[in-house]
């Protein structure tokens, strides 16, 4: 086991992927000599060369648009994308390239791009630093969505997501960062949880409480202040955030019969919206409440000195799992 | 030439004096023509951006010291002229086997658009007076360049050695395209405007990376279009190609119009102009002379094998169809424009250079003819036997590895499809 923060399993995790497989590459702005403006590329250019960690024009569907045609002659691109707010130039080459080209192929042709993305607020930032866009491309077919929440995890699923032979968005909590956490660096990748999986991170009976990325360490804090009221939540990372482990959901709210999603995006046609919808068929007769969302509010994201009360905190988790109890 | 509309004879081109050009390569103008009695449509003729004289007068060169000139090596009446800079070594038998290619994929197109109006396609997209920009720059290519187009490039696909039926499964909408890009080294059709462009640059990125440049080295070629060339991606792949040298070859068709847009609205100086702001040669070729597309083509192709980085080629055509056939040109231009564009067809110049030279004679045009009809009608066989696909092919080749998602609903979907079966034994 190794002490990181998430930043450096993420890096350790890249080098890995470089190592294991000459097709991958690193595409970004200022991911070269600078190692990303999170630090999450440093030195991997001085070890791997220019050719295969590449400083881009600043031009995100540029980004993307070049890592399909790498993609196409063989390669396997991770781009990053320096912060949220900044995909949206790319969207198109993402929504209707990249997650198109295997239907349009009929399945000859596969784009093994991972697209890294910093996501969320919490750190602040001015504007267009802060957003969780994840929902628009979890509503996309052809992609699939990840959110790692810390270190352990981080340094597995970006190798997954890299070894991937579909498109893979991959969500950065970027306020945790600089969170510690034990990795083994030296488990057996078939020993990795599978990328598809969600994971329980603390098990309780009274109610489920589903979060991914940045709002896991808020939600642990939650259940663990919960707990000495003698209120046992049963915290779910989600990490796989299209396609969803809807089995995993299910099998954890048919136990505890409540549920709570917390995102730090708006809750209007959110990810918490999907999974109400999904536990309320699967899990009707076993629910005693209706399934509750505690999230951003449908607004732009406010100026920083407002994410305070934007962003939902161990407070509002908490009152929200009131309420379901409330029923 | 029969002058439909009696008005039109007042719509003359007005080439504005190099004198007063205000700034070189700025010499369009849209040019309002005298209002005639009558039709009540805007009589805006239509001018195409063109560079000639602004070139003269700003003295400008390209960075290979050459001229803007219009690159031609076959006149519009068929004679064979020569260019300084593009020698063409080409047999009769070359240029016979060019005609043939240009005549059958006019056929296609003919046929496609037949079956669109018959109801068998959902739409087409014409390639009516582009085939020379296509068929020369397709037949410039090696087997190991790569080509994306857009979804016009009919006459690309032929020289690529795709199966016409291919391009209808995307009309017809039994798939999205669905061949193999890597069986002809030629791409799927992209839709989105310019998209392709990044895909192209991408890929010859790769191809370095692959050390594929140089001796016996690759390169990729790109097709878009006039109105592509305000995109930003087309932008931004300039831009990449430009500062990693990218073994790209940038074809820009300009066939004048983009859906009911004239150049105008897309670009105040001549379009292969852009190419120096960007770091990069670019050149305007005749796209109705099947030679010249031939020979700047290869040219640039074996520049960007070796390593001298992409060229901007813009093929100077017109779109002598509708956009596609859910378009109505009559509302947006005149059709003497259209008669003008005839004169300089890039199909009958090639028939007249090769009576005037004696290189082919009846039977030759006889027999393609013969050879068209029998293309057409395998197209249209082709097309009226293309079955349905199947309803649960939906959830197919989504994803590399399916999840539970699709799995549900798929489950779902055919326990519903599965419900009728009952009704259908019993009817």
């Amino acid at each position: 086991m190794t002490t990181l923060t998430l930043s450096r399993a993420l890096n350790e995790g890249l080098r890995r992927a470089l190592e294991d497989d000459p097709k991958v590459l690193i595409m970004g702005e200022d991911v070269g000599k600078l190692g990303g403006v999170f630090r999450v590329t440093d030195s991997l250019q001085k070890d791997f060369g220019e050719g295969r960690v590449i400083d881009t024009p600043l031009a995100e569907s540029g980004i993307v648009g070049t890592a399909i045609g790498l993609a196409l002659r063989g390669y396997r691109p991770i781009c990053e994308i320096q912060f949220d707010g900044f995909v949206y130039p790319a969207f198109d080459q993402i929504v209707s390239q990249l997650a198109k080209m295997r239907l349009r192929s009929l399945g000859h042709l596969s784009l093994p791009v991972v697209i890294r993305i910093p996501c969320g607020g919490g750190i602040g930032a001015v504007e267009h630093h802060s957003e969780s866009p994840e929902v628009l491309f979890a509503h996309t077919g052809g992609l699939r969505v990840v959110a790692c929440s810390g270190p352990a995890d981080a340094f597995t699923m970006i190798q997954q997501s890299v070894r991937s032979d579909d498109p893979v968005i991959f969500f950065e909590p970027k306020r945790r960062y600089w969170d510690k956490g034990e990795v083994d660096t030296a488990a057996s990748p078939d020993s990795w949880l599978p990328l598809g999986s969600a994971r329980t991170i603390y098990p309780g009976s009274d109610v489920t409480l589903l979060a991914y990325g940045p709002m896991i360490r808020t939600c642990v804090e939650a259940a663990v202040a919960a707990a000495k009221d003698g209120r046992n939540i049963e915290v779910i990372d989600l990490r796989s955030l299209s396609p969803l482990d809807i089995g995993a959901i299910v099998g954890s709210v048919r136990r505890t019969g409540r549920c709570v999603v917390a995102h730090e995006a708006p809750v209007t046609a959110g990810l918490g919206a999907e999974i109400a919808a999904r536990i309320t068929e699967e899990c009707f007769y076993q629910l005693e409440a209706p399934v509750l969302r505690v999230g951003g509010f449908s607004t732009p994201y406010p100026p920083s000195k407002l994410e305070e009360h934007y962003l939902p905190d161990l407070d509002r988790i908490l009152d929200t799992v009131d309420r379901t109890f409330a029923y | 030439m029969t002058l439909v509309d009696p008005g039109w004879v007042h719509c003359q081109r007005r080439r504005v004096p190099a004198a007063v050009t205000r700034a070189a390569g700025t010499n369009h103008r849209p040019v309002t023509v005298i209002p005639a009695t009558g039709p009540e449509y805007a009589r805006e003729w239509h001018v195409a951006v063109d560079s000639d004289d602004a070139v003269a007068a700003a003295g400008l060169r390209r960075p290979d010291g050459t001229s803007g000139e219009l690159i031609q090596l076959l006149t519009p009446e068929g004679e064979r002229v020569e260019h300084p800079d593009y020698p063409l070594d080409v047999s009769a038998d070359e240029i016979k086997g060019l005609f043939r290619d240009l005549v059958l994929v006019r056929r296609i197109d003919t046929e496609a658009i037949a079956l669109q109006r018959q109801g068998e396609l959902g739409i087409w997209a014409s390639l009516l007076g582009q085939e020379a920009a296509q068929i020369g720059s397709g037949r410039a290519l090696g087997p190991k360049d790569m080509a994306f187009p857009t979804y016009r490039e009919h006459g690309v696909a032929w020289c690529r050695g795709l199966d016409p039926a291919k391009l209808l499964e995307l009309f017809r909408g039994v798939s999205h395209g669905g061949w193999d890009p890597k069986e002809h080294n030629f791409h799927l059709y992209t839709i989105v405007i310019g998209a392709q462009t990044l895909h192209a640059t991408g890929y010859a990125m790769g191809i370095q990376r692959d050390g594929a440049v140089g001796e016996d080295g690759e390169a990729a070629i790109v097709y878009f279009g006039d109105g592509a060339t305000s995109q930003g991606d087309v932008n931004e792949a300039f831009i990449w190609a430009s500062v990693s040298n990218a073994p790209v070859v940038f074809f820009c068709q300009n066939n004048q119009w983009a859906i009911s847009e004239p150049l105008e609205k897309q670009s105040r100086i001549p379009l292969y102009q852009r190419a120096l702001g960007f770091g990069f040669p670019g050149l305007r070729v005749d796209g109705n002379d099947v030679l010249a597309c031939l020979a700047v083509t290869k040219k640039a192709m074996q520049d960007a094998r070796e390593g001298q980085g992409p060229t901007l080629i813009e093929a100077y055509t017109y779109r002598m169809g509708a956009h596609t056939t859910t378009d109505d040109p009559t509302r947006y231009r005149l059709a003497a424009e259209l008669e003008a564009w005839k004169l300089k067809d890039p199909v009958e110049r090639v028939r007249a250079y090769l009576v005037r030279t004696g290189a082919a004679d009846a039977d030759f045009f006889a027999a393609v003819d013969a050879e068209a009809d029998e293309l057409g009608a395998r197209v249209r066989k082709s097309c009226l036997t293309m079955p349905d696909p199947r309803p649960l092919s939906i959830f197919e080749n989504v994803y590399a590895e399916p999840g539970p998602q699709l799995d549900w609903e798929r489950e779902r979907f055919a326990a519903y499809l599965d419900s009728f079966a009952d009704e259908e034994v019993g009817a």
